[in-house]
């Protein structure tokens, strides 16, 4: 639950996310559910030469189980919030 | 929930899936599930290799159970038009590992 409050914080600023096929698609992030499905805008590839299997897609939806990583901006996350919201949660609640 | 990602907005759309196992295949969104299984009518499968282009293999009506997809991709019928697909080479994706 908390990382998906943290990813709904996210949204409109752009990310990258790198899945388990080794394909990173970078863009601004639309919207977040509770599986961290994502929903990506205005995307590209990275390395678009080796992966031009999506130049025609423009907005994308990304299976959460198939995300390996999600690259951040840096000003997308504050360090000390993040650290009492994982305490908080390791706690309990 | 109105914000999350569901596929609402794509039914009735083309759309390009990439399924696990690497491959690419587009079509029209019929109906999905939360599990994200999709029912995709007038689809075709989009085969990538390094030593042709791109060939397109019909595949008709098809349901993808949502375990077996990466990404749903809303294609883009201008960006799609200018592409040239015989002249596009690259290796198929490579599959998930989880």
């Amino acid at each position: 639950m908390l990382f998906f409050s943290y990813f709904k914080e996210l949204v409109g600023k752009e990310v990258t996310v790198e899945l388990k096929n080794d394909l990173a698609i970078r863009g601004t992030l639309h919207s977040v559910d509770q599986y961290l499905n994502i929903k990506l805008e205005n995307i590209r590839v990275v390395d678009q030469d080796k992966y031009p299997h999506m130049l025609s897609v423009r907005n994308c939806f990304i299976r959460g189980s198939v995300v390996r990583y999600v690259q951040l901006p840096p000003d997308g996350v504050d360090i000390d919030i993040l650290h009492d919201a994982t305490r908080r949660e390791a706690r309990g609640g | 929930m109105s914000t999350g990602p569901g596929l609402e907005s794509l039914v009735d759309q083309t759309i390009s899936v990439i399924t696990n196992d690497g491959r690419n295949i587009v079509g029209v969104l019929r109906g999905f599930d939360q599990a994200t299984n999709i029912i995709l009518d007038e689809s075709h499968e989009r085969v990538y290799s390094t030593k042709e282009g791109v060939q397109q293999l019909v595949l008709g009506l098809y349901i993808i159970r949502g375990d077996n997809i990466s990404v749903v991709g809303e294609l883009d019928e201008e960006l799609d038009a200018n592409l040239d697909l015989s002249k596009l080479r690259a290796h198929p994706l490579k599959p998930v590992i989880h």
